[in-house]
């Protein structure tokens, strides 16, 4: 990380023992400067507006308190406690390993397939790009309305599927408790494909073509370059991609607060949804500290293993310092 | 790279709470006051009617001066704690009164408005009484709200359901002719839950006596066998099917396949909602006659209950003032039920005037059947959301939009306030 700073300036006599030991501590000196300058303002932001209100956040959540008066009423642990026995919290903890995993499993194969695709020189490519990207533009609330509508019975999908003569897959969207969360995650996909298929592109435009030329030469069919020269060339964007989706996914809430308030009775309700609940709604700020927090430690827990074993050989350099 | 917002709300949050904790800085109220005013009309024609009125009080009172910011309903939930925790408060600010009101007090920051408000409270009568704490003044109401049916006189017409059902037989009655005409016969905005809650609380208010829904309240617990019969008779009226297919995901509200919506493109018959119907119908439909259209009827009377069949489910509209400015701001709430300001809100029908000026001049026939019923009504029983604290009234109405979603039982519905009362989560 400090390789840079440190490094000696051109001039500097390298030769010299007496000189170069004053100007290594002049260059010492220097380099704390510059940290110290550079640093105190995202420092102090970083204190004060994320690691002064988690810790403020995990203060609270020791308490009982419904947001008006001084915290008199300390349970310990209790708020955590109750959360995690609690079948509405343990659903919306599984509901949002079910959209993780989704994710991971439907959008990732269908991001590199269309990222591929349009990768490709065809006719009208950037319209069709700029169509995949247009719903990720949208903000997740007009996008919740816009399909809460189109989701109800008789409404436009339900209408379109009928002109298809797809009538028989007609469901009730929204309301049907064991499809529900399918639903929101179909609509998911739709907003959030043009963001994967985007970091992908990128990520394609970084493979050298003399691979794919090289590749084809000895003989590679079109899927063995693909399998065997794209995909791990792929590799750090995909992974980066799987991170963003996962926290993401994690912390999914609008969309769902829109569409369904996270019912029917709770069969979409996430850690996020869940919060906003039974911590702002029901005036119980103490309680919604302690989801709050075990929200913040799952996503945590999570990034920390995900840079520790997935990210380190992409990161490598970066975040991990020169060896 | 989905939503961030909560935990960044909830961080941000706690980061306002931190960095504002002592006293207040009571400012004088003798000399020029602007007041900042939080209230929920964020569409027209009240939102600019709020302003107009906030001008010509101006106009007369030099010394005071206003800054309005309106919010939509959700944001107060939020904002409303927030701000009574920091330093700067609005000085007056949308108030439902109940049991949120007395959750509220616990800031402080809330204002005895007893003594300021003697001169001008009297001509509410009772309707004042949900804003009272402990017999004090703390807001007060400038319209009132009651809950019953909204019907589409020409869909009843055409089904051959000739007058408006007043018991309970006479509405399933009803809504099977409906049904064999072809129409959705109630639409019911299940998703956002509150619309579920008016049931069970209706099938409540005729089972259960006016000292028994008054005890219930003051003790927060449903103890009484007449909450659970309540249950049972919503159940049976439930295995009628009376709503639309998928209602448990249908928003009461928004677009034309809202309950609202429905009811106001003739899809659907009825809809048991608040007085404020009307409008949000015709935001939701191209017809212009849907005003004249549209009937109202009390919640029907429910054979064997110990209820009196004149209850209205309801509430109100009002504002709470703060500490800061209490004086410039319970004048101002002064003028907001002068007959004046309560003939131009009678004129919105945004709901029911709070003093008998102000009834006397509506004009719309079904509010004036509203204010008429309200009138008449021994005891208007607030929405049990909102009458109980605010932790319990979420409890029951989750409770009961599980029950419509087809979980739980009578009995689990009883037991969401006592358990929720108890602190448990």
């Amino acid at each position: 990380m400090s390789a840079a700073i440190t490094t000696r300036p051109p001039t500097a006599p390298v030769p010299h023992a007496p000189a170069a030991g004053g100007t290594r501590r002049r260059s010492r000196l220097r380099t704390r400067l510059e940290l110290a300058l550079l640093l105190t303002p995202a420092l102090v932001l970083f204190t004060g507006f994320v690691l002064i209100p988690i810790g403020v956040a995990a203060y609270y959540s020791l308490y009982s308190w419904n947001g008006f008066g001084p915290l008199t009423d300390f349970v310990g642990l209790d708020n955590y406690a109750d959360a995690l026995s609690g079948d509405v919290f343990q659903g919306a903890i599984g509901h949002n390993l079910i959209i993780a995993v989704l994710s991971i499993v439907v959008q990732l194969p269908l991001s590199i397939s269309l990222a591929m695709l349009l990768n490709r020189k065809l006719r009208g490519r950037a319209f069709l790009r700029m169509v995949v990207f247009a719903p990720y533009v949208l903000s997740e609330a007009v996008t919740a309305v816009i399909w809460l509508l189109m989701l109800q019975p008789g409404g436009f999908v339900d209408e379109v599927l009928r002109a298809v003569g797809l009538g028989g897959l007609v469901q009730l969207w929204l309301a049907d408790q064991s499809i529900v969360l399918y639903t929101l995650f179909a609509v998911i996909t739709w907003k959030y494909i043009g963001f994967g298929v985007i970091l992908l592109l990128a990520g394609l435009q970084g493979v050298p073509a003399e691979l794919r030329e090289a590749a084809a030469l000895d003989g590679a069919s079109s899927w063995q370059t693909t399998r065997h020269v794209v995909l791990p060339l792929l590799g750090p964007t995909i992974r980066v991609w799987i991170f963003l989706s996962v926290i993401g996914s994690l912390q999914l809430f609008d969309l769902v607060w829109i569409m369904t308030l996270g019912g029917p009775a709770n069969a979409s309700t996430t850690m996020a949804t869940y919060l906003v609940d039974h911590g702002f709604k029901r005036y119980e700020f103490g309680f919604g500290s302690a989801v709050a927090v075990i929200l913040f430690i799952i996503c945590f827990v999570f990034a920390l293993f995900y840079q520790r074993f997935a990210l380190r050989r992409d990161t490598e350099g970066a975040l991990t310092g020169v060896r | 790279m989905r939503s961030r917002k909560p935990l960044a709300l909830f961080a941000a949050a706690a980061f306002v709470l931190a960095g504002c904790g002592g006293g207040g800085t009571d400012a004088s109220t003798e000399g020029p006051v602007t007041l900042t005013w939080w209230h929920n009309r964020t569409t027209e024609p009240m939102k600019s009617k709020w302003q107009q009125i906030a001008d010509d009080f101006h106009k007369t009172h030099p010394n005071t001066s206003f800054t309005i910011e309106p919010l939509q309903n959700e944001q107060f939930q939020t904002k409303v704690p927030l701000a009574l925790q920091g330093n700067t408060p609005p000085d007056l600010f949308q108030q439902w009164g109940g049991g949120a009101l007395a959750d509220q007090m616990k800031s402080g920051k809330i204002a005895d408005i007893t003594q300021a408000s003697s001169g001008w409270i009297g001509p509410l009568a009772k309707n004042a009484d949900g804003w009272k704490v402990n017999g004090k003044q703390f807001g007060a109401p400038y319209l009132m709200h009651a809950v019953g049916f909204w019907y589409r006189k020409d869909v009843f017409a055409s089904a051959g359901v000739t007058s408006p059902p007043t018991t309970l037989d006479e509405l399933n009655a009803a809504v099977a002719k409906l049904k064999a005409a072809g129409v959705v016969p109630i639409a019911l905005g299940g998703k956002d839950r509150w619309p579920d809650a008016f049931y069970w609380a209706y099938f409540a208010v005729r089972q259960c006596s006016v000292d028994t829904l008054k005890k219930a309240v003051e003790k927060t617990e449903l103890t009484d066998p007449c909450f659970t019969k309540a249950g049972e008779t919503l159940k049976s009226f439930l295995d009628t099917k009376p709503f639309q297919d998928g209602f448990v995901g249908t928003p009461a509200q928004q677009g034309a396949g809202s309950s609202a919506g429905l009811v106001a493109n003739g899809k659907a018959a009825m809809e048991l909602q608040g007085d404020w119907n009307p409008d949000v119908m015709q935001a939701l439909t191209e017809d212009k006659e849907i005003g004249s259209k549209i009937g109202w009827f009390p919640f029907p009377s429910v054979p064997g209950g110990q209820g009196d069949p004149s209850v209205l489910l309801g509430g109100g509209d009002g504002f709470s003032c703060t500490t800061r400015a209490a004086k410039a701001c319970a004048e101002f709430l002064g003028h907001l039920v002068g007959d004046d300001v309560q003939k131009i809100l009678a004129e919105t029908n945004s709901g029911l005037p709070v003093t008998p000026a102000g009834v006397a001049a509506l004009k719309s026939e079904p509010h004036k059947t509203i204010a008429d019923a309200m009138t008449k009504a021994s005891y208007l029983q607030f929405y049990f959301d909102t009458a109980f604290p605010t932790k319990v009234g979420q409890a029951l109405n989750d409770a009961i939009a599980n029950f419509f979603a087809g979980q739980g039982t009578p009995d689990t519905i009883v037991k969401s306030v006592s358990e929720a009362a108890a602190g448990n989560k």
